[in-house]
């Protein structure tokens, strides 16, 4: 193995007048470095104002995702000896403003995340003095998959469909509905099928299927999007034949 | 106010986002929906350290539990530094906070009939560690975040990072901070500030802890006048890997794990921790306490009785016994990073392991309900110390103590609240003041002739050096002696980047200066406890001295900068200072 890789790295400015521009950094190849770590090697050793988002190195905080060699990663779960001999094209995530280097705006996804009502809804008013609700680990199974988002934004990054349409809710968002969906203490399924039924909520999405390809933690959003094009199609059938009180 | 400087005022202002912060932000939302709450965070909520938690959060449910066992352990683990009263409100309110989590969606591990499962952990008589397979911190701040979406009254600042509290004659009323997008500098008044910035393991350069927990609030709250408590007592959890510090976490161990040394013993049965059965017994062994399991380890190295590694001396957790099916069902994420950091897979492979900075016993003082001598200034989570953790934390404790002080924080905050008045005028000076020095001393400064990420690392080293597993009085004053030289050299440092749109290299000069703060107080602390006590141990005092330490150490600033240690006697109620016994 060479005992160094080049990091073809992003660089901008939003104070000055020009775009984005790319600055090469040869960093140690170790086996066991990340390019998270190549990348702070840079921030301590060579170049102290590259701006990058980190913080767990375990893969668990969802802050590291860059594009790497044009695929969304997190950075602190891949490896840099699989990219060698190099170079390593290291830039921001796709699909998302970029306000400074390696660092987007993630303002939209954060905006959209309240409207698909993430939190338990219920028609009773149990306190914790009622104790738990019950759960059986199969109960626990069907949803499980989709609590598992990190909200890395590396299936937004991969989205052709959000890509175009901003206004699109996204992979992650409906995951997440999806997740309180088919969780068995949750009455809100309604509520969530009302705001992702519009144009911009489920419509969007041509079964690309990107975004569980990228997705780290194996959440498959395609199979929650999916999902909610069958309930939303069989709720227009509805809407054809009853009233909505009727409903 | 003038225009610009004050960006806005509110009731209550949380700082962190963690579990003890959304907590709190739920429980004055809740206490009274009057009441304006912010959440200021210098990463986006679930982003926080929080997140990395694995192994569970303790609470009495089972049936064969009860609460006075709970108090028991979390004394006795404590080595009787932790207060009673505290430690038996903790007790009580834990399983109600976590029932809470469940009812807004935490997806606790579950029995065949629906009922929460508990699982073992060390220093625990019971099993009562709830748990989220081993991503519990995952899921309860992920639960807790997307709650907290449903409350109008909470106001997010996210990436804003705090420099400064804003006092007034002993009365906390507000923060100064940067907005990391734009750099802007602004003050945010409140009538009450609740402290939940987490842990400060960053100050060591092996450590399990991510790297925003630099201890920013502690620092705060030392400069602002408030003093700092017990900060001698830092963890070292017994499994790291280790080049990352990843933790391995003890849940590794509750389900059946095993420590093994290079010939493939058991080696903790040789360290009063009872003696190897083949399957885990509480309080015993494998589940003793963290204090003792990362002592054991160095007397091991200096029996020659670890293996080697490029990262130092090493053994080995063993899993391999427990099988794919119940690791893959209890353990996922232990299987995921051994095979993502360490390219071994566990389920037919040894996982090397050295002990790791993890987890810091001492922080900001308060009492019961989060508040600090400072009037309008609380405190909750890993950032405070209550005490409930004394002289060690038993694993799983720590969670649930973010929910139950956080919520009493933000109670006791909210009361406060409803009450005062607005901030008055003279803090606008303040605010004036603290953009001025980060605009001219820092921003504009000319590149100065050290840097931040050398003294970062040498200060790391002598804390290592200092403040490890074993100390001694003369290596704690030569790290004292160390330390003030690099608080003279961070003086010097130079702020390269002259953007203001996400500036991390003034982030990582401002978090640097927190953390040699911090630093001092450890050391300093460390000094004059002149005995050995849960995880401070002094190998020139080798023993426990109820005598002149059965007290807590209060670490107040001087105008010089220099640190002052005074004693706070302990609050015993029902269980007068005994023996730790474990495995017999
Ligand atoms: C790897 C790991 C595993 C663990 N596992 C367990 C376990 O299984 N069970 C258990 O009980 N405990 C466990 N712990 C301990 C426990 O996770 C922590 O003590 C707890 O999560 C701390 O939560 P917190 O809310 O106090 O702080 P954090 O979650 O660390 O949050 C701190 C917040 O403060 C904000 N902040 C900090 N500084 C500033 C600033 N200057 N300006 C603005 N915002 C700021 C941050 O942005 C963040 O939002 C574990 C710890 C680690 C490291
Ligand atoms: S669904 Fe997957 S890729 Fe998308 S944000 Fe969540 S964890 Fe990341
Ligand atoms: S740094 Fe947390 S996911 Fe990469």
């Amino acid at each position: 193995m060479a005992d160094s890789i080049r990091l073809e790295v992003t660089r901008y400015r939003p104070e000055g007048d020009s775009g984005p521009e790319v600055q090469e950094y040869d960093v140690p190849l170790r086996k066991e470095w990340t390019v998270l770590d190549g990348l702070n090697h840079v921030k301590d050793e060579v170049d102290t104002t590259l701006a990058f988002r980190w913080s767990c190195r375990m893969g668990i905080c969802g802050s590291c995702g860059m594009n790497v060699d044009g695929e969304p990663k997190l950075t602190c779960a891949t490896f840099l000896s699989d990219y060698a001999p190099g170079p390593v094209r290291v830039e921001p995530l796709a699909n998302f403003p970029i306000v400074r280097d390696l660092v987007v705006d993630l303002y939209d996804f954060m905006e959209k995340l309240p409207r698909v009502k993430p939190w338990i809804i219920r028609d009773d008013d149990l306190t914790v003095i009622d104790g738990e609700y019950l759960q059986t680990p199969e109960e626990l199974d069907a949803y499980k998959q989709f609590s598992m988002c990190i909200n890395c934004m590396l299936c937004y990054a991969a989205c052709p469909v959000y890509g175009l349409d901003p206004e699109f809710i996204g992979p992650a968002a409906i995951a997440l509905a999806e997740r309180y969906d088919l969780d068995s203490r949750d009455r809100g399924a309604r509520e969530r099928l009302d705001v992702l039924i519009e144009h911009e909520g489920v419509w969007g999405c041509t079964f690309v299927g990107e975004c569980t390809r990228v997705c780290p933690k194996h959440v498959d959003p395609a199979g929650a999007i999916q999902r909610y094009k069958l309930k939303a199609a069989k709720e227009n059938v509805m809407a054809f034949l009853l009233p909505r009180g009727a409903r | 106010m003038s225009e610009g400087l004050v960006r806005a005022a509110h009731d209550v202002l949380i700082v962190g986002g963690g579990a003890a912060g959304l907590r709190a932000a739920i429980a004055i939302a809740e206490t009274n929906p009057r009441l304006d709450v912010a959440v200021v965070s210098k990463v986006y909520p679930m982003r926080s350290h929080t997140v990395s938690a694995e192994g569970g959060a303790a609470g009495v449910i089972a049936d064969d539990d009860t609460l006075d066992e709970h108090i028991y352990d979390t004394i006795s683990g404590s080595d009787w530094l932790g207060d009673q009263d505290a430690i038996e409100a903790f007790v009580h309110e834990a399983p109600r906070e976590l029932l809470q989590l469940e009812h807004w969606g935490c997806p606790w591990s579950r029995q065949p009939d629906g009922h929460i499962a508990v699982r073992a952990f060390g220093g625990m008589k019971k099993k009562r560690t709830w748990f989220a397979a081993d991503k519990t911190g995952f899921h309860m701040l992920h639960s807790l975040f997307q709650t907290t979406l449903k409350y109008d009254a909470v106001t997010r600042y996210d990436e804003v990072f705090v420099t400064r509290l804003l006092v007034d004659d002993g009365r906390v009323h507000g923060v100064v901070a940067i907005g990391l997008f734009t750099g802007k500098i602004q003050a945010v008044t409140a009538k009450a500030v609740i402290l939940c910035t987490g842990g400060c393991g960053k100050v060591f350069p092996f450590t399990t802890n991510a790297n925003i927990n630099t201890g920013d609030g502690m620092s705060l709250a030392y400069r602002a006048g408030a003093p700092l408590k017990d900060m001698e007592f830092v963890q070292y959890h017994p499994t790291g890997l280790p080049f990352t510090g990843i933790l391995m976490t003890e849940a590794a161990r509750a389900e059946g794990g095993w420590l093994l040394n290079k010939d493939g013993y058991r080696y903790l049965q040789d360290y009063d921790l009872g003696k190897p059965s083949p399957t885990p017994e509480l309080r015993s062994m494998e589940l003793g306490p963290r204090d003792r399991l990362s002592q054991a380890f160095v007397h091991e190295v200096e029996k020659g009785r670890t293996s080697d590694s490029p990262w130092g001396p090493i053994v080995h957790l063993d899993l391999r016994h427990l099988g794919a099916e119940l690791i893959d069902a209890k353990l996922p994420f232990v299987r995921e990073l051994c095979l993502k950091y360490e390219r071994i897979d566990p389920v037919h492979e040894l996982i090397p392991v050295r002990p790791v900075v993890h987890y810091m016993m001492g922080g900001v003082h308060t009492d019961i309900d989060g508040a600090t001598p400072l009037e309008g200034l609380y405190a909750a989570g890993e950032t405070a110390c209550v005490s409930i953790n004394g002289a060690n934390r038993l694993g799983s404790n720590s969670l649930p103590e973010c929910l139950v002080f956080g919520a009493r924080a933000g109670r006791a905050a909210a009361e406060f609240a409803s009450t005062a008045g607005p901030a008055p005028a003279v803090v606008e000076a303040q605010a004036a003041d603290e953009v001025r020095r980060l605009e001219r001393d820092l921003l504009a400064a000319e590149p100065g002739a050290e840097r931040t990420s050398t003294i970062r690392q040498e200060m790391q080293a002598t804390m290592e050096d200092a403040a490890g597993i074993y100390r001694t009085g003369p290596a704690l004053t030569k790290g004292l002696d160390r330390l003030r030289e690099l608080q003279d050299r961070v003086g010097r440092v130079g702020i390269a980047d002259t953007s203001r749109s996400f500036n991390t290299e003034l982030l990582a000069a401002l978090e640097l200066a927190n953390m040699l703060d911090i630093g001092e107080c450890i050391l300093q602390s460390g000094l004059q406890r002149e005995e050995s006590r849960g995880a401070h141990q002094r190998t020139d005092f080798p023993g426990r001295d109820d005598e002149r330490f059965l007290s807590h150490q209060l670490a107040y600033r001087n105008a010089d900068g220099t640190v002052r240690v005074e004693s706070l006697p302990v609050t015993i109620t029902r269980w007068p200072p005994g023996e730790r016994i474990y495995g017999r």
